[in-house]
C-alpha cells in the first residue's frame, strides 16, 4: 500500500507549482488556472487525511472547496471578459490603470 | 465461485470486443435506419441500391470514409486538430462499458453479468457493478464536449468556432437539466449502481403494469431527460452546433475522411448510450417476459433491452423528420427557463412523496 | 476485495499529475495549459478513487473537468489568442517566485520529514459502498449551515458573473 506521506508530497508539489505559476505568468487565464492547481493540491491533502482518519469530513470539505472554485471561476472569467472588452489585453502587467 | 485473475481478464476482453463490435455495427445501422425512416417520412425511398433494402449501405459508407483523402488544412492547430476527433470518439465509446445490458449469465462454467464493468457478487450470486456508475457516465458524457470544443477551436475557421461555442454552451446548460431529471429516480432507488436500479424495477403491479420508474411518477423526469438528451447529443431540434443552413457543418466543417467519421460515429454512439441510460433508469432496463429453454432465457433480456434502444432510435429519427430547428436564444431559454425549473419541481415533489411514505 | 497494483497506479497517476502540472504553468498557449490542467484533474480523480472517495472522484470529473474547465475553454475561445501569444510569457517576478516556491518547498519537506513518524504509514481499507450516503447525511445534518451558505455564495456568483459579463443595454 502507498504511505500517506507520498500523497502529501504530491499535494505539496501541486500547490507549489500553482504558486509558481501564479507568480510568474502574465496571462490572466493561466494565472486563474494556477489557482485551480493550488486548490486541487489542497483537495488531495484533504482526501488523503480523510481516508487515513476514516472520517468523511474531509470529503465534505472538498465539496465546499469545489463550490468555491466554481463560484470563483464564474466571477473570475466574467471579470476576464470585462477586462478584455475594455482593454483588449490579457496581460496582467498592462492592466494597471484604475480608469480608462 | 470467484474466478482467478486470468479468467477475469479473458472474460473482460471478450466482453469488450463484443461490446465494441456490437456498438459500431449498431451505429452504422442507425445511420441506415435514419436514412430509411427520414426518407419514408419525406415520401422517398432512402437508400435502395446497395444490397436488399439498401442494407449494405453502411458498409459502402464505411469503405468510402476509409478511401477518401484525409485533408489537414494548413492553417489548423495541428496537434489539437488531430486529437479532437479521437477524444470525441473515446469518450463516446467509454461510457458503454458501464451500461448493464442484461442479468447474470452462466456459460462455460463462468457466471458473469452482461456488462463490461460488472462482476458477480459472490455472496448473493447476483450481478453487481460500480457503486457510482451513473455518476461516472455523466462525467464521461460531460467530457465529450471537449472533442467538439477543441475541434471547433483548432480548425481556425469562423464556422467551426461558432459551432464549438454553441456546442459547449448548449451542452453545459442542458447537462444541468439532464442531471437533475435523474435525481428523482435516484431518490426512489437510493443507489447510483445501474445494475441495482434495474433490479429494483423488476416485477409488475396487478400483474400487468410493470414497476418501471416511469410509472412510479417519474414521467415528467422521463420527458425532461429525453429533451435534455436530444440537446446533449446535438440532435434535431437542438442541432445548433452543426446547423447546416447557417454554419456549413458547424464544428466539423474542416474535417474529412476518417476524422469526420470519428465525429459521426461518436454522435451515434452517444445517442445509443443516452438511449441505454433512458431505458435503464426509466423503462426497467432488460425487464420483460422470460420463457423457453435456457439459451432463450439468457438471450431474451438482451433482446428486450435492444428493443427499447431501437424504439429510442426511432424516436430520435421521428423527431428529426418532424420538428424544425430552434433558434439559439430559444434553445437557451427553453433549457434554463423551462426544463430546469421543471426538473427542480420534479425533485421536490418526488422527495416530498418519498418522505411522506417513509 | 484487495486492491491490486495500487503502487503502480499511484506512480502512474502521480507522474501524469506532476508532468501536466508543470505543463500548465509553462506552456505559452492557454489552450494547452487548459488541456494539461484537465489531465491533472482527471489523474487526481483517479487518486481519489484509490483513496476510497468515489463520490468526490465522480464530482471532480463532472464538476471540475466537465464544468469549470469547459467554462475556461469557452472564455479562451472567446478572447483573441493570437495577440496574447505574442506577448511575453513570464513576468519579471521570477526571483520572488523562486524564493516563494523554495521556502514553501522547504517548509513542506520539513513537515514531510517530521510527519513521517506522526502519520500512519499505510492507507487501510475503508468502506466505500455507503460513501455517498454518508456524505449526504453529513452535508444535510452536520454541515447544513455551510451548505446553505455555499448555495448563497453560488447565487451571488451567478448574479455577479451576469452583471459583469453583460454588455450595457
Amino acid at each position: 500500500m502507498v504511505p500517506l506521506s507520498w500523497y502529501l508530497l504530491l499535494s505539496a508539489f501541486l500547490f507549489a507549482s500553482g504558486v509558481a505559476g501564479f507568480l510568474i505568468r502574465r496571462n490572466i487565464i493561466t494565472i486563474f488556472m494556477s489557482i485551480e492547481l493550488m486548490l486541487n493540491g489542497v483537495n488531495l491533502a484533504f482526501i488523503a487525511f480523510a481516508t487515513v482518519r476514516h472520517s468523511l469530513n474531509g470529503n465534505v470539505f472538498v465539496f465546499f472547496v469545489m463550490v468555491v472554485a466554481a463560484a470563483e471561476a464564474a466571477v473570475g472569467l466574467a471579470i476576464i471578459i470585462a477586462v478584455y472588452r475594455t482593454r483588449e489585453t490579457l496581460n496582467v502587467d498592462r492592466v494597471n490603470l484604475l480608469k480608462l | 465461485m470467484p474466478m482467478n485473475a486470468g479468467t477475469f481478464i479473458l472474460v473482460a476482453v471478450v466482453k469488450i470486443v463484443i461490446a465494441v463490435f456490437v456498438l459500431l455495427t449498431a451505429c452504422a445501422y442507425t445511420v441506415w435506419l435514419e436514412r430509411k425512416v427520414v426518407g419514408h417520412i419525406q415520401n422517398r425511398w432512402g437508400p435502395t441500391r446497395v444490397g436488399p433494402f439498401g442494407l449494405l449501405q453502411p458498409l459502402a459508407d464505411g469503405l468510402k470514409f476509409i478511401l477518401k483523402e484525409d485533408l489537414t488544412p494548413p492553417y489548423v492547430n495541428r496537434t489539437i486538430y488531430i486529437l479532437a476527433p479521437m477524444l470525441a470518439l473515446t469518450m463516446a465509446l467509454t461510457s458503454i462499458a458501464l451500461i448493464p445490458v442484461g442479468p447474470v449469465i452462466h456459460a462455460f462454467g463462468i457466471s458473469t453479468p452482461i456488462q463490461i464493468t460488472g462482476v458477480v457478487n459472490s455472496a448473493t450470486g447476483r450481478g453487481a457493478d460500480i457503486n457510482i456508475g451513473l455518476l461516472i457516465i455523466l462525467g464521461i458524457t460531460s467530457l465529450g464536449v471537449y472533442g467538439i470544443a477543441l475541434a471547433g477551436w483548432s480548425s481556425n475557421s469562423k464556422y467551426s468556432l461558432l459551432g464549438a461555442l454553441r456546442a459547449s454552451a448548449q451542452m453545459v446548460s442542458y447537462e444541468i437539466a439532464l442531471g437533475l431529471s435523474l435525481v428523482g429516480v435516484l431518490i426512489l432507488s437510493g443507489t447510483f449502481s445501474l445494475h441495482a436500479i434495474v433490479e429494483m424495477q423488476q416485477g409488475t403491479w396487478f400483474g400487468f403494469i410493470p414497476k418501471w420508474n416511469i410509472f412510479r411518477g417519474q414521467i415528467f423526469a422521463f420527458f425532461i431527460y429525453l429533451m435534455a438528451a436530444f440537446a446533449e447529443t446535438n440532435r434535431v431540434p437542438f442541432d445548433l452546433p452543426e446547423a447546416e443552413s447557417e454554419l456549413v457543418a458547424g464544428y466539423h466543417t474542416e474535417y474529412s475522411a476518417m476524422k469526420f467519421a470519428m465525429f459521426f460515429v461518436a454522435e451515434y454512439a452517444n445517442m445509443i448510450t443516452v438511449a441505454c441510460l433512458a431505458s435503464i433508469l426509466f423503462l426497467g432496463g432488460w425487464s420483460g417476459p422470460v420463457f423457453g429453454p435456457a439459451i432463450l432465457q439468457a438471450l431474451l433480456p438482451v433482446f428486450w433491452f435492444a428493443l427499447r434502444i431501437v424504439f429510442f432510435m426511432f424516436v430520435y429519427i421521428w423527431v428529426r423528420g418532424t420538428l424544425p430547428r430552434f433558434r439559439y436564444d430559444q434553445l437557451m431559454g427553453f433549457g434554463w427557463k423551462f426544463l430546469f425549473p421543471l426538473a427542480l419541481a420534479n425533485i421536490l415533489i418526488t422527495a416530498l412523496v418519498v418522505a411522506w411514505r417513509a | 476485495m484487495m486492491p491490486v497494483a495500487t503502487t503502480f497506479f499511484f506512480y502512474f497517476l502521480s507522474i501524469i499529475a506532476v508532468v501536466s502540472a508543470i505543463v500548465v504553468i509553462t506552456r505559452k498557449s492557454p489552450v494547452h495549459s487548459a488541456l494539461a490542467l484537465i489531465t491533472t484533474l482527471l489523474s487526481l480523480a483517479g487518486l481519489y478513487l484509490m483513496l476510497y472517495a468515489p463520490f468526490v472522484a465522480a464530482v471532480q470529473i463532472v464538476l471540475y473537468a466537465g464544468g469549470i474547465m469547459v467554462l475556461f475553454l469557452f472564455v479562451i475561445m472567446l478572447v483573441n489568442l493570437e495577440k496574447a501569444q505574442l506577448e511575453e510569457r513570464f513576468n519579471k517576478q521570477w526571483q520572488v517566485a523562486l524564493i516563494a516556491v523554495l521556502t514553501l518547498g522547504a517548509l513542506l519537506i520539513f513537515i514531510f520529514e517530521k510527519g513521517r513518524s506522526v502519520f500512519p504509514q499505510t492507507v487501510t481499507n475503508f468502506p466505500e459502498n455507503t460513501n455517498t450516503q454518508v456524505i449526504g447525511l453529513l452535508l444535510y445534518r452536520d454541515y447544513l449551515m455551510p451548505f446553505e451558505l455555499a448555495s448563497l455564495l453560488l447565487l451571488v456568483a451567478i448574479v455577479g458573473a451576469v452583471v459583469m459579463a453583460k454588455k450595457r443595454v
